[in-house]
């Protein structure tokens, strides 16, 4: 039972952690929390859903394109919302980003309708089974499809020019400005690969649901926030690992106390962390400072 | 903004002085204008909104009247945390939400009278505005947004599921109406005339408590705070004190308003206290203009106003609001009637 249930925790963890890297990798850039993450999250799952709906086109394609655009969206928002406040105070930031949020958010609950969308995909693969424990292909699908983006990403990062032009911007901005990097073209390489991240977040949440509203942006942007938090803002590995940490701590929180509380405890871990331990499990920096 | 940015390292106030209207601009001099109105202008302003249930019929008119007064209560609350004080709160339907459920359940509950709850949700309030208030205090601008978030979501999921206390998403119907006076002579507080004088009451006892305070010390400490943290701790505001005391300040407005609510629909239920409910909220003080108290008056009739009238486009209103506010923040971050802040004149 207690394995049963740890694989969806695992890739519900996994599926935060998607959508928590997004966070810190804005977040490790500009020092700002992208507050549209969430509602890019679910354009995502839309544009993909509204493709297969609509055009009858097959999930890989409808995926690919659904994060084409959300990755497009995630340019416009910066484009729009953060450069021409680059300069103002943080406040005025926030307040501009917030609005581009609830524009968002609302302009899917006019576009699509308020109510749940049926995403149904049948995968025709059975389940795989170990002994007690029966894994639906769809667990494994989720987990697997995270793992390949967030190691990419890893690699990305870590081996290639842009990644270490990334890295340096997000070290020292003026000094990265210096030393010939294009800093504009990295925050919007940035944005982009972190709205595609999100974007294939949504798609899984939509594929392990079944189902889609213009509202789960919200829940879940805020969750993979607490994930971001909890592993160290602005550390990529820190965001893997609070994604997982969170996704078992909400299940293990709703298995074993209240099924009812089950996205309180999510808030309730991201308040205690920013109370305890700000700076996060992986994080070197000062939080929120 | 200002082309002589050299001369500001010397003396920034004296470059200011002169055009000094041009600079805040058009509403924001005839906001003062509004501000520093004669006595009479005062008085006859008063007069008008107390005959105002003589002059309106209709009691859909009258509905709107309240709900935006009713927004203008809690507005201002949220404006003592935002432009006062400069501390962002995108949960503030949770202190709403503390007051009407406080009222709502000593009423239903332990027959308690209308007055004696007031002070009772407004004590909570207070409790919990520093509850939130002391842990986050550290935290920057974007990181408070989302404690806050983060905390008026956990309200919601308890009224919505502690079932002993709430009553859950079944909400708690059938609150009384509240009386004023004493025996034979108790008035009930239960048409929309009555409803509109409770609550235009609690509007002026709202406006004259923010002014008082903006103009008090504590006022003053929160400017100071919202102007530049690090120098207001130099200069010795203790800023856990100060900051803690506007979230209260904030909580205390909140939960006013809060129980007037509950006593107004005779019903609450946690879906009146959603996210959405904190972003509606929130827009009010940013489209009148933060810190400013006319400003705050206007935008509540804009928000709560305008929908009403232009009913058609209503489902409109959020979308127009979001884009509303990106494009405020890059052309006139002070909003329509706020004055210009310090960090905004002088930095870039």
């Amino acid at each position: 039972m207690f394995w049963q249930q740890f694989t969806n925790w695992i890739s519900l963890g996994a599926m935060y952690a998607m959508l928590a890297i997004g966070y810190t990798m804005v977040y490790g850039i500009i020092k700002l929390i992208n507050f549209a993450h969430g509602e890019i999250f679910m354009c995502g799952a839309f544009f993909t859903w509204w493709f297969m709906s609509v055009f009858h086109i097959p999930l890989p394609v409808a995926a690919l394109l659904g994060i084409m655009m959300a990755t497009g969206l995630g340019i416009a928002v910066e484009r729009i919302a953060y450069r021409p406040l680059r300069n103002a105070p943080r406040f005025a930031v926030v307040i501009s980003v917030l609005g581009v949020s609830i524009f968002l958010q609302n302009m899917a609950r006019i576009i699509w309708g308020a109510e749940f969308q049926v995403f149904e995909v049948d995968f025709g693969i059975p389940p795989l089974i170990l002994g007690t424990v029966i894994i639906p292909f769809k667990k494994i699908f989720i987990f697997g499809t995270s793992v390949i983006c967030m190691a990419s990403l890893a690699v990305f990062v870590k081996k290639t020019y842009l990644g270490k032009a990334m890295r340096a911007t997000a070290a020292d901005w003026e000094a990265a400005e210096m030393m010939g990097i294009n800093v504009n073209m990295v925050i919007v390489l940035t944005f982009a690969i972190g709205s595609a991240m999100a974007a294939v977040a949504g798609i899984l949440f939509a594929v392990n649901y079944n189902s889609i509203d213009p509202y789960m942006g919200f829940n879940a942007g805020m969750k993979a926030f607490a994930a971001a938090v909890l592993g160290g803002i602005g550390n990529i590995y820190g965001a893997m690992l609070g994604g997982l940490f969170l996704g078992v701590v909400e299940g293990v929180g709703s298995a074993y106390i209240s099924s009812m509380y089950r996205d309180a405890f999510a808030f309730g871990l991201l308040i205690l962390a920013l109370i305890f331990r700000p700076k996060g499990l992986l994080g070197e920096g000062k939080t929120g400072e | 903004m200002n082309k002589t940015r050299l001369d500001d390292l010397s003396g920034g106030s004296q470059a200011t002085s002169g055009d000094n209207f041009l600079q805040q601009g058009v509403m924001a001099a005839l906001a003062g204008r509004l501000a520093r109105f004669s006595g009479i202008g005062k008085i006859a302003l008063l007069c008008v909104f107390l005959m105002l249930p003589l002059m309106i019929q209709s009691n859909y008119a009258m509905r709107v009247i309240i709900y935006i007064c009713l927004y203008i209560v809690l507005a201002m609350g949220l404006n003592v945390v935002m432009g006062f004080t400069g501390l962002l709160n995108i949960g503030h339907a949770a202190f709403y939400a503390t007051g009407a459920y406080t009222t709502a359940i000593l009423m239903k509950q332990f027959g308690m009278s209308f007055w004696l709850t007031v002070p009772a949700g407004m004590t909570l309030g207070v409790v919990l505005g520093v509850a939130i208030g002391l842990p986050t205090l550290r935290l920057r601008d974007d990181y408070l947004a989302m404690v806050t978030l983060g905390f008026g979501q956990i309200v919601y999921i308890v009224a919505n599921n502690w079932m002993g206390l709430t009553r859950g998403p079944r909400g708690i119907a059938d609150i009384p109406s509240p009386f004023l006076g004493w025996g034979d002579w108790a008035i009930p507080i239960d048409s929309y005339t009555a409803f509109y004088y409770l609550i235009f009451s609690f509007v002026l006892f709202t406006i004259f408590a923010c002014i008082r305070v903006r103009d008090s010390r504590v006022g003053l400490a929160w400017t100071a705070i919202r102007e530049d943290e690090d120098v207001a701790a130099v200069m010795g505001v203790n800023l856990v004190l100060y900051k803690t005391m506007s979230f209260a300040f904030s909580a205390a407005l909140g939960a006013l308003a809060g129980s007037f609510f509950a006593v107004f629909q005779h019903f609450v239920s946690p879906n009146s206290f959603t996210i959405l409910e904190s972003v509606i909220i929130i827009t009010i003080p940013i489209i009148g203009g933060l810190g400013s108290i006319p400003g705050t008056i206007v935008g509540a009739v804009i928000m709560i106003g305008l929908p009403e009238i232009f009913r058609a486009a209503s489902e409109y209103r959020m979308v127009v609001v979001g884009a509303f506010m990106v494009l405020m923040m890059i052309f006139k971050p002070e909003g329509l009637f706020g004055k210009k802040q310090f960090q905004q004149m002088y930095k870039a």
